[in-house]
């Protein structure tokens, strides 16, 4: 009974749990489909590059990964999410295919400046929308989601602006390798890697973490014990944008052009799935960033199978919202204290 | 039932986990009178009407109020409302944005034949309302365009209007300056008259003496006493409040622990000021010295800690720690000059609940560091095990998170914290609060050892023996003013008389 | 004057200032007709309805970012009804409102009971509608008068005014008019307005939204209100969703998106405080004006990129919350 209990009380059970339950549901699908029960896990290497569902999903969970990772600080530090991430991605992504097309703009196949010019042009814009969110947050105590509102609806309008309200084609091999293979490796996939890793570290070698935490968790007593907490807040957002200005030069190179209408369409909701899939509270406070990325991929994991199921990408949200709404509904407080009850009852019932 | 009597309570007795909170305490409440209910902090006066207006479940007593048949045990203030008990509170609780009239009567407002809400109606009943309690007020404006005092006066005339017979004012004056407080008291002696009795909670003396009957005192959960205002004075008040009986602990000061008056100043503050809480003072601590705060609760004595500390920050006046004129903006300041403090509300902003005892105790000193210089986890282990070691903070590990210790523990690492960073000057604002007998002596033992070891304390305490036992000169405030300092022999007298008032002509 | 009809007072006087630049700048195109305010209008009755339910929810402190997604939804289910599944018109329209309301709930219960952030709530509610619309069909549907003569008959329907005539180039005197979805929208604010005004329900939204706590201690009950709250605009964007199908006589799984940001920047803009308990719908209509004269403005330039209106609503919605904000943090300062 303990044993049971301190499994299912570990932060991440829930996200390593609903990854079990999607690899069951493929499992069960490709048997049912006269496929070996292994076709999930197979990998192969076709045209000397790495296939296979399982590659895919982590191929493709890439910018989902990206974004969590800023998501769990802004969760964490401030009780709040930013809503404007897929949006600010499309920005991003939008002003980084500009950047590179140049004077060629719509159609370029050589890039006009260096691409490393575009992507930190493209990182720039994503750390000053991140900037502008935090100044609203933590200099004028916005709530949260009311003030990352403005930049969900804008920055996306703001990317179709800039574009000429034209879809710009970047044809460029250089650029397609961000969003294509390094050797047999997709690119996607090694700079998810690295962001988790150089976070993980940062937050290792750093007290970031704690500062994050505390602030998130008692603001008062943190201000007493000397942080600056409106500085930690803003420095999470200025984060959370360079994150969703990293996925979106990854979502542009992916389709080597700035589509502003659909890069990052519907991604905000993904991020914060995978923040609150990753059994970290939206309340805020302590975080486990290693819960969200399980969560990141948990979320890859059932878009994919529910796309080899036949089911179209424009009914995936309904699922999302279910998922979204029940695993924050346990978490709430009514909830929880109903169950508490019923537990209690049913102890007075055993003694 | 007596004829007069509205109100009695027997016996009320409620613990909270692990705390006696009330034990057997008796209240009797009479027709047309202002009674006060006096205590320090933690005395049980809240607790007391809690239990009163059901927010609060007590274990054992009975509560009857007059013309209602039976015990009475409400569950919620809605309850306590239907048997004629209102509340008004410090903070006021209705809704500013709505107009004065209709603050008076949401929820019941007069309506018209099709069930719409009858507008005119209402604002006339409100302005007969207001004219009879003679409020001078435009029923029509916003709630929010008036003052503090007359939102509380408000607040009364609507429990005044849903034919209350008990009212509890819990500390209503707290926000409001003299003239106000005026005008309030002519409202409660108006109220009287017409029968209404008044529960007056508050901390400010002058005020009890001002307006109140009789008054009933709590110290630590039980009952003092019941007093007609006419034999209590002042300092017999004061007395009975704070408790007269030394408890048998030996005295810790050793022989000899007198400050160097020629000791450099640690702390010089001259004018210094925070709007609405603390007045301009001026004190000089010196090195090596124990000053204490007294004055009772809600003279200012935190305030004025927090503004040295920068919590609040200073509006006017200067600040020169250890010679140097500084200016300090926020906490950090503060730490970078050496300070430190230890906050009276524990839970709002000592404790960060769901992070570990280690995590607590290094919080300050990585501050001061810097966020790019983290403490390596063994250098925490190590601080962390040192801290738990030294002032004995019981726990399971240092892992656990804080929020599951005991109170005293929790304290214990708050100033383990502070300890950590090695301090000039530490502000200790109520750090035996709510912790058991054993833990507030070795408190007061490691206040002294800093002091020896040539630290300079600031302690604030409700307790005046645990002040005398500690401290080498005191501060006096009263109503968020600085009124005087105390040296030499102190003693329980002279300390009392000191915060009664008086104490400029010593 | 209080920092509130302050806020109000800019809402109008900006209205006025862009209309007057509208009409100075685009005479020639026929902005200064009765015709092209009209037009606004009927061009904007389905978002006045959406914009009415939230300036109700928004009263309470809380958000709706779901409407945008339930009047697609709602369209969607309107075309594919009538067409596919051959229910009439006022049948298909009672549905569509009865499924406004059963969302409502949803939402209401989640955000009211279960006291899960509203945003949360209304971000789930707003994938979930899409997704559903979706469900119904991908396709892009239209509404024509072989599908439902009824509907295409009240679409249709003009209301003539009986002055502002303007001379066509045939020499023909046309009147301008309007339609029902300018009709049942204007009812709907005048309903609003007085519900807010005048019934215990109305009260009860300003005091959960300027304090819960005091309301429930004054002995409201808050649950149910913020409940409540949610259904009526879920009902209140059902009813919008009808007037907004009756305009493009379409649907699509795309339909409506960004409608929520409209909705909520017309209320922000026309003095509705985020934080809950100031706001009224006449100044939600005025928002919704402004709204309206910004895209007409855009549209009759003609050579501005179609992305230029959410871009300005954004930053006219950004600069209204600093606004408030400021008012709030000086109002603080001031009380302390």
């Amino acid at each position: 009974m303990s044993k049971v209990k301190k499994i299912t009380k570990n932060q991440l059970f829930l996200p390593v749990f609903c990854m079990f339950l999607v690899l069951c549901a493929n499992i069960i699908y490709d048997v049912a489909h006269g496929s070996p029960f292994y076709n999930f896990f197979a990998v192969s290497i076709t045209n000397g590059m790495l296939q296979g569902r399982l590659i895919n999903i982590l191929n493709r969970g890439s910018e989902i990964a990206i974004l969590a990772i800023g998501m769990t600080l802004v969760v964490s530090a401030s009780a709040g999410t930013d809503i404007s991430v897929g949006s600010v991605m499309s920005l991003c992504a939008s002003v980084c295919c500009v950047l590179l097309a140049g004077a060629a703009a719509p159609q370029a196949t050589e890039l006009a400046v260096p691409l490393i010019v575009g992507v930190l042009g493209g990182l720039l814009i994503g750390c000053v929308c991140g900037a502008f969110n935090g100044f609203l947050v933590a200099n004028l105590s916005i709530q949260p989601m009311v003030a990352t509102l403005i930049l969900w609806s804008a920055a996306r309008a703001i990317g179709l602006l800039i574009c000429n309200d034209l879809i710009v084609y970047v044809r460029n091999d250089t650029f397609a390798v961000i969003g294509g293979y390094v050797g047999i490796v997709p690119t996607p996939i090694i700079i998810a890697a690295a962001c988790v890793v150089i976070t993980t570290l940062v937050l290792k070698k750093t007290a970031m973490g704690l500062y994050i935490q505390s602030v998130g968790i008692n603001k008062k007593a943190s201000r007493i014990a000397g942080l600056n907490s409106q500085r930690i807040i803003f420095l999470c957002y200025v984060l959370c944008g360079l994150c969703a200005g990293i996925a979106g030069i990854v979502g542009a190179s992916r389709i080597t052009s700035a589509d502003s209408n659909n890069i990052g369409l519907n991604y905000e909701l993904d991020a914060i799935l995978a923040v609150a899939l990753g059994g970290n509270s939206l309340g805020g406070g302590k975080f486990n960033l290693i819960g969200s990325i399980i969560g990141a991929y948990t979320i890859q994991a059932i878009t994919t199978t529910m796309y080899n199921m036949g089911v179209s990408a424009a009914v995936t949200p309904v699922f999302k919202a279910i998922v979204v709404i029940v695993i924050v509904a346990i978490q709430a407080p009514p909830v929880r204290a109903f169950f508490k009850k019923l537990s209690a009852k049913k102890g007075v019932v055993n003694a | 039932m007596q004829d007069n009597v509205v109100l009695t309570m027997r016996g009320i007795c409620m613990t909270f986990p692990g705390v006696k909170a009330l034990e057997n305490v008796d209240f009797t409440l009479r027709k047309g009178e202002i009674h006060a209910l006096m205590g320090e902090n933690g005395a049980g006066k809240s607790t007391l009407i809690k239990c009163l207006t059901g927010i609060n479940d007590f274990e054992a007593g009975e509560i009857h109020v007059d013309g209602v048949e039976g015990a009475v045990k409400n569950h919620s203030t809605l309850d306590a409302q239907k048997v004629g008990i209102s509340t008004v509170y410090q903070e006021v609780n209705l809704c500013p944005n709505l107009s004065v009239a209709e603050n008076l009567y949401i929820g019941r407002e007069p309506l018209t034949p099709w069930h719409s809400i009858d507008r005119r109606a209402m604002i006339k009943q409100a302005e007969e309302l207001t004219k009879r309690l003679d409020i001078k007020v435009d029923v029509t404006q916003n709630l929010e365009n008036y003052s503090l005092a007359i939102q509380q006066m408000i607040a009364i005339a609507r429990a005044v209007d849903m034919k209350c017979k008990v009212l509890i004012l819990d500390e209503p004056t707290s926000s409001l300056d003299d003239s106000e407080v005026e005008k309030l008291f002519k409202m409660m002696k108006g109220l009287k008259e017409q029968g209404v009795g008044i529960v007056f909670v508050t901390h400010f003396l002058e005020q009890v003496y001002a307006v109140c009957d009789r008054i009933t005192v709590l110290r630590n959960g039980t009952l003092v006493g019941e007093y007609p205002v006419a034999e209590l004075p002042r300092v017999k008040l004061v007395a009975a409040m704070m408790g007269k009986d030394f408890d048998d602990l030996a005295s810790i000061k050793p022989e000899g622990f007198k400050v160097d008056e020629n000791a450099p100043c640690q702390i010089e503050a001259e004018g210094l000021s925070h709007y609405g809480t603390i007045k301009p003072f001026d004190l000089k601590i010196h090195k090596g010295e124990v000053i204490g705060l007294t004055g009772l609760l809600g003279s200012g004595r935190s305030e004025l800690a927090r503004t040295i500390y920068g919590a609040d920050k200073a509006n006017t006046g200067t600040l020169k720690v250890a010679g140097k004129q500084v200016k300090i903006n926020q906490p950090i300041d503060a730490m970078n000059l050496g300070m430190g403090l230890l906050p009276d509300d524990r839970k709002a902003e000592g404790i960060i609940g769901s992070l570990s005892v280690r995590e607590n105790i290094i919080l300050a000193l990585q501050a001061k560091r810097g966020m790019f210089r983290q403490l390596s986890r063994a250098k925490q282990e190590e601080i962390a095990d040192h801290y738990i070691d030294i002032v004995r903070i019981k726990t399971a590990s240092r892992e656990t998170p804080i929020a599951q210790l005991s109170g005293g523990n929790q304290q214990k690492a708050i100033l383990a914290r502070w300890l950590a960073t090695d301090p000039d000057f530490l502000i200790l604002d109520e750090p035996t609060r709510g912790i058991d007998v054993g833990t507030k002596t070795e408190i007061q033992k490691l206040i002294i050892q800093l002091a020896s070891e040539g630290k300079s304390i600031m302690f604030i305490s409700s307790e005046i023996e645990e002040m005398l036992r500690t401290c080498n000169r005191m501060a006096v405030l009263r109503d968020g003013e600085k009124v005087g300092e105390l040296d030499g022999e102190l003693t329980q007298e002279r300390v009392m008389s000191a915060i009664a008032g008086g104490a400029k002509s010593e | 004057m209080n920092s509130n009809t302050l806020l109000l007072f800019i809402t109008i006087i900006l209205f006025f200032v862009l209309y007057a630049a509208g009409c100075i700048a685009y005479s020639g195109k026929g902005f200064t007709n009765v015709q092209t305010f009209l037009n606004i209008l009927r061009g904007n009755a389905g978002l006045l309805c959406v914009a009415c339910g939230m300036t109700c929810v928004m009263l309470t402190g809380g958000i709706d970012i779901s409407v945008g997604s339930v009047v697609a939804l709602d369209c969607m289910m309107l075309a594919y009804g009538m067409a596919n599944w051959g229910i009439k018109a006022p049948m298909m329209c009672v549905l569509v409102l009865l499924t406004g309301l059963l969302f409502g709930l949803v939402q209401g219960y989640c955000i009211g009971y279960l006291e899960i952030q509203p945003f949360i709530v209304s971000m789930a509610g707003m994938f979930f509608a899409r997704g559903m619309t979706a469900v119904i069909s991908t396709d892009q549907l239209s509404i024509t008068a072989e599908i439902s003569q009824t509907f295409y008959d009240w679409a249709n329907y003009r209301i003539y005014l009986p002055f502002g005539g303007v001379v066509n180039k045939a020499g023909k005197t046309i009147m301008p008019y309007f339609g029902v979805g300018v009709v049942i929208a204007l009812v709907v604010l005048v309903l609003i307005f007085l519900m807010l005004r005048y019934t215990k329900f109305g009260r009860a939204l300003y005091a959960v939204g300027g304090s819960e706590q005091s309301a429930a201690m004054m002995g409201l009950n808050v649950k149910r209100t913020k409940m409540l709250a949610y259904v009526l605009c879920s009902f209140l964007t059902s009813i919008g969703g009808i007037c907004f199908c009756m305009n493009t006589m379409s649907a699509s799984a795309q339909q409506a998106t960004g409608l929520e940001m409209d909705a909520i920047s017309s209320a922000v803009i026309g003095g509705t405080l985020l934080t809950g308990g100031v706001g009224n719908v006449i100044g939600t209509f005025f928002g919704v004006l402004i709204n309206g004269t910004i895209s007409s403005i855009v549209k009759t330039n003609g050579k501005l990129a179609s992305s230029w209106p959410n871009v300005l609503t954004a930053i006219l919605l950004c600069f209204f919350i600093v606004l408030q904000s400021i008012f709030a943090l000086l109002k603080n300062r001031k009380s302390k």
